[in-house]
Parts: C-alpha cells; sequence; structure tokens
C-alpha cells in the first residue's frame, strides 16, 4: 500500500488502561483512501480499543496510547480531543449503537452536524441525503429512539455519522444482535456509502464471513496483535482463516482426532 | 360563595404562589441532572451566593472587605454609591458565568467518567466551599435585598374577591402577596425560554444528547466541556433568579441555601429530568401543604408544612419512581 493512498496509518501502537492493563501490544494497519477496511478478531482481541484510540473515546475510559502514533491525512491526531477529529473527519460509530433514546430519531440525527457551521440549508440537503439511504429512518422520524428496533437504531447510528460529512467512519461492531437478514442490510448500505458517497470505513467485526465479503481488506487481531492480513479475497480463501474464522474447513466434517492439532494450525500465533 | 369556601380558595392560592417559589430551585437541579446526571447538590448555595453577588454589587461592597482590613488594617467598606439594579443583575450573572468556567476547569473536568456517587459528593464539597466563600467575599450580615419588585398584599385582588362572599358576611377578601405573583409571572416565562431552548435550538438538542448519552455525545462530535459550561451557566442564571425571588421575599442570609432541601420532594414528585415536571411537582407540593395545613393541620398540632412535603414524596417514591413527568425508563422488549 503506498502512503500517498493512505487516510488513516496507524504505527505499532501500544494501549494501557489504568496504567497497567496492557491491551494492544503494538499493532499497525493502514486504511486506504476510499477503501473498506476490516478488523477481525475474537472477543478481547482488541478490535475496540483499536478503533476506540483513533476516535480518542479512549481517553474518557483511562485508556492511553502508550506508544507509537496515529496519524489521519499524515497528521499526528493522538492528542486531538474527539470533537477536534470529527471535525476533520473521523467520526464514530460506537459498538451497541448508542443512540440518544429519548431524542427522536430526526434528532438524532440532527446532532450527527452539530460540529457543522455550514448552514441549515447544507443541513437540511444533508438529512434528505441520509434519508435516501434509509427510508424507514423517515417514516420513523418522529419516533423516539428508544422505542425503535435494532436494525433501525443501527440505522440512525450510521446515518448520524454522515450527518457530520465524515471522511472515515469508524464502525465499530455493526451486526451486534442483529438478525442476518438486517446485518446483510447495513453492510450493503456501508458498500453503497463507500462507493456513492465516497467515506472510508475501518470496520471491526467478530463476523469475519460478512465483514470479509464487504470489506477490501482485513486484518486479523489476537491478543492486541496483528496475526494475518491481506487482501479481503486472499483472507477469506486463506485455510487457516476459513477454519478459525469462518467455521469452514473443506467440507469436511472434522473428527476429533484432528482437533488435537488445533494448536499447531494457529501457526501464526507462534 | 361562602366565606369558607373562599378561604379555601385563598389556600390554594398561596399555595401555588409557595410552589412556584420551590420550582425556581428545583429548576436549577433539573437543568443540571438532565444535562450531566449530576445531582447538584450546591444549587441552593449558588442562589445563595448569586443573592449576595447581586446585593454587594447593589450596595457598592468591596468584595472580601473583611479579609482585606483584617490583613492590612485598612476600613475598607463601599466604593461609592452601588450600581443600578439591572447592571447588578448583568454583572452577577457575568460572576455565575465565570464560576461555571471556573468549576469546569477545575473540578468537573477531572472527573468524567466517574460514578455518580463520586460527582454528588463534589457537589456537597462545593456548596461548602462555596457557602464559606460567598462569607469570605461579601460578609455574613443578613442584608436586605430590593431590585424593586412591590410587595405587601395585593388591594387589586383583595377588592375583586371582596365582593364574591354572600351578602351580610364580613369577608373582606383574598390576601396574596403581589411579591408571589411577580415570582409566579417570572418562573412561567424562565420555563417556557428553557423549554424551546431545550427543545427547539441546536444547544438545546446538544444538551439533550449529552444527557443521554456522555460518550455518543463525544463521538459525534460534541464537547462536553463547553456543553457543561453553558448548563451550569444556565444552572447559575436560574439560581440567579430564585436568588432574586428568595431573597427579596425573606431577606439574604445563609437560611437561604437552604431552600434546596425543599426542591428535593419537588424534583421525586415531578421527575428529576423535567422541566414542566419541576413546575408541576413544586405546585402540587406547595398547594399540598398549605391544603394539609389548613384542614388537618390544626388536630395534629400544626406545622405539618415542615414535614408534609417529604412524606408526600416517600409516597410517589413507592408508586411512580421517575416522578409524574420523568423521562419513561425506555426498555424495549
Amino acid at each position: 500500500m503506498t502512503t500517498e493512498n493512505s487516510m488513516l496509518s496507524i504505527k505499532n501502537i501500544e494501549v494501557i488502561y489504568d496504567h497497567v492493563i496492557l491491551v494492544l501490544k503494538g499493532i499497525s494497519l493502514e486504511v486506504p483512501k476510499g477503501g473498506i477496511v476490516a478488523l477481525l478478531g475474537a472477543n478481547g482481541a482488541g478490535k475496540t480499543t483499536t478503533i476506540k484510540s483513533v476516535s480518542n473515546i479512549l481517553k474518557t475510559e483511562r485508556g492511553e496510547v502508550t506508544k507509537g502514533s496515529i496519524e489521519f491525512e499524515s497528521q499526528r491526531v493522538e492528542d486531538l480531543s474527539p470533537n477536534d477529529l470529527v471535525k476533520r473527519g473521523v467520526v464514530q460509530v460506537m459498538e451497541g449503537r448508542h443512540c440518544f433514546e429519548h431524542l427522536t430519531v430526526e434528532e438524532n440525527l440532527l446532532t450527527g452536524a452539530y460540529i457543522r457551521k455550514d448552514g441549515r440549508k447544507a443541513v437540511a440537503d444533508d438529512l434528505e441525503m441520509v434519508y435516501s439511504y434509509f427510508p424507514r429512518l423517515k417514516v420513523r422520524r418522529k419516533s423516539q429512539a428508544g422505542y425503535t428496533s435494532g436494525g433501525e437504531q443501527q440505522m440512525v447510528a450510521v446515518g448520524r455519522a454522515m450527518m457530520s460529512r465524515p471522511k472515515l467512519i469508524l464502525l465499530d461492531e455493526p451486526s451486534m444482535g442483529l438478525a442476518p437478514q438486517l446485518v446483510e442490510e447495513i453492510f450493503t448500505i456501508v458498500r453503497t456509502l463507500n462507493q456513492k458517497e465516497g467515506v472510508t470505513f475501518l470496520l471491526a467485526e467478530q463476523n469475519a464471513s460478512i465483514a470479509l465479503r464487504y470489506a477490501t481488506y482485513g486484518y486479523i487481531l489476537e491478543n492486541g496483535r496483528v496475526v494475518m492480513d491481506g487482501a479481503a479475497t486472499d483472507l477469506a480463501s486463506n485455510e487457516d482463516v476459513k477454519e478459525f474464522y469462518l467455521g469452514l474447513s473443506g467440507g469436511d466434517k472434522k473428527s476429533f482426532r484432528d482437533v488435537k492439532h488445533y494448536r499447531r494450525r494457529k501457526r501464526w500465533l507462534a | 360563595m361562602s366565606p369558607d369556601l373562599l378561604n379555601v380558595l385563598e389556600v390554594i392560592l398561596n399555595g401555588l404562589m409557595a410552589g412556584i417559589m420551590y420550582s425556581l430551585v428545583a429548576l436549577g437541579f433539573v437543568l443540571i441532572y438532565k444535562a450531566s446526571g449530576i445531582f447538584n447538590y450546591a444549587q441552593g448555595v449558588m442562589a445563595l451566593f448569586a443573592a449576595l453577588t447581586l446585593v454587594g454589587f447593589q450596595t457598592g461592597q468591596i468584595p472580601f472587605a473583611h479579609v482585606i482590613n483584617a490583613a492590612l488594617g485598612t476600613h475598607l467598606d463601599t466604593w461609592g454609591p452601588g450600581l443600578p439594579t439591572l447592571l447588578a443583575i448583568i454583572l452577577t450573572m457575568g460572576v455565575m458565568v465565570l464560576f461555571a468556567y471556573v468549576l469546569e476547569r477545575f473540578v468537573l473536568r477531572h472527573m468524567v467518567n466517574q460514578a455518580p456517587i463520586i460527582l454528588f459528593m463534589t457537589t456537597i464539597g462545593l456548596a461548602y466551599f462555596m457557602e464559606g466563600f460567598g462569607d469570605l467575599m461579601w460578609g455574613a450580615d443578613v442584608k436586605t435585598m430590593d431590585v424593586g419588585l412591590p410587595s405587601g398584599g395585593s388591594t387589586w385582588l383583595e377588592s375583586i374577591t371582596a365582593g364574591w362572599a354572600a351578602e351580610g358576611s364580613n369577608y373582606r377578601g383574598m390576601y396574596i402577596d403581589v411579591l408571589d405573583l411577580w415570582a409566579a409571572g417570572v418562573a412561567i416565562v424562565l420555563v417556557i425560554t428553557l423549554t424551546l431552548f431545550s427543545q427547539y435550538t441546536k444547544t438545546g438538542r446538544a444538551l439533550r444528547a449529552v444527557a443521554d448519552d456522555h460518550q455518543a455525545a463525544l463521538t459525534v462530535g460534541i464537547s462536553l466541556r463547553t456543553i457543561w459550561i453553558i448548563v451550569w451557566s444556565i444552572a447559575g442564571f436560574v439560581a440567579l433568579v430564585a436568588g432574586i425571588m428568595w431573597g427579596a421575599k425573606s431577606g439574604v442570609q445563609f437560611s437561604l441555601s437552604l431552600i434546596a432541601l425543599k426542591a428535593l420532594p419537588v424534583l421525586i414528585l415531578g421527575g428529576f429530568t423535567s422541566i414542566p415536571g419541576a413546575i408541576v411537582g413544586g405546585l402540587i407540593i406547595g398547594v399540598g401543604e398549605k391544603l394539609f395545613e389548613y384542614f388537618i393541620g390544626g388536630m395534629i398540632g400544626g406545622a405539618t408544612e415542615n414535614w408534609f412535603a417529604y412524606v408526600l414524596a416517600l409516597f410517589f417514591l413507592m408508586f411512580r419512581p421517575q416522578g409524574l413527568f420523568g423521562e419513561r425508563i425506555i426498555e424495549r422488549v
């Protein structure tokens, strides 16, 4: 990947929570402009922490980037406040959606435009833009967000992020708690926003099979380290990824005797 | 109408007026609680502090005169004839905004993501600090506040209602303090303004967003620092209004800060998160305690006003813990 093309570049960061708990042990990754990059891994691998260290929400959780650097459009951003980052075009959609429950759907979307200074008209236009991608939100615009369904809340969260006119959306676990059909719908919209609005995505996802279908590039995290990375298609066809993350193993059912070889097969851990 | 019925009406009316005064204090609590989830124990002291500052400006007191005199052996007292009321009010508001800024910069900023109980303790500390600081700055003596609001009985209401009683009775009309009427008017304007502000402006929406979810608000680029300064400034403004009204009614002195305690049952009734709730809660408490005193107080030895509100609040906690207008605790099934 060339650096001119790079929008976000994380170099060897280490994150420590509460001054003692080492969560990320030197992660490096590149997000190219216009790409959809997936961070894959199990619970506790460090996906969310990586995302939060970019958006700088980490500080409010007593986490700290102690080593390495994070560059957005070739400028160091580790010391910026979250709202400075949003102003620069990096917006995070949190895991578990985090809508403003007591605000209506439309008010939720409008809060996304909080940092904008380009006038009412532009914001109103973007509101229509979001509604055009999520027609269901337009129907429910007057309902309190807390009473909408999980899928609708995820749409609100993504739509709200779009309202800040971002260059990069950090999407944390968009599939969480959603029915497979809805997950597919959300990912389709991510791809559409990527293609039509030119938004770059860095998404953390446990559901590797769907993430690799929509992403262009993927990183696999384990225990706070990147253990493998590659183009999404390459990862999807990699035997190890298939077995450990996609739940496939060449079609044949495994016998317990083969499972014994589990450790040896996960060779990149060594 | 019989004089008895008119008496009850008068009690209700006075209850409503007393209720409005409670609501003024409760409002300040609601604002801060909504925006930051902090129960601001210092709200009453803020009202006292605002009132002290206002009187200080009005009468031309030199701040910290006692301290300076004690340290340097001087005899400073006032620097002149004082400022006109309006200017003094504006300056006091400036002081409250400054206070909000300093508080955010030196206290709240370091308290992000702490447990609510820790924030609550912080405000207790703040209350005692401000109490002492106010004394130090303006002296501990009882002051009278005169902002030009009329007071005394309303002859207008008295003459109207005097005619309502049946012929031949010696009913002389209702008594109501004009100051209370003013307080009611001010409270109504204040609530309408605040509601419009929080519902229809961008900042108001951001305030509500922060109230719902701190972290999500951060992710969409709302700066918590700015929001907190705004909220505490507004709470300072409400404290100033409450301080003026209560100060004009009963003098500016330490006991002014205790009205905060009266706001607690109001909040429990109306809900901690609702501006209209603070008003309605105040009215119910005001009318409730006056009626209770009128009908039942005499039978059980009087002075029921001291505890009635708290008992009522206790009942409410059992049946509707979020209060009449509190935000419903949203649970999707």
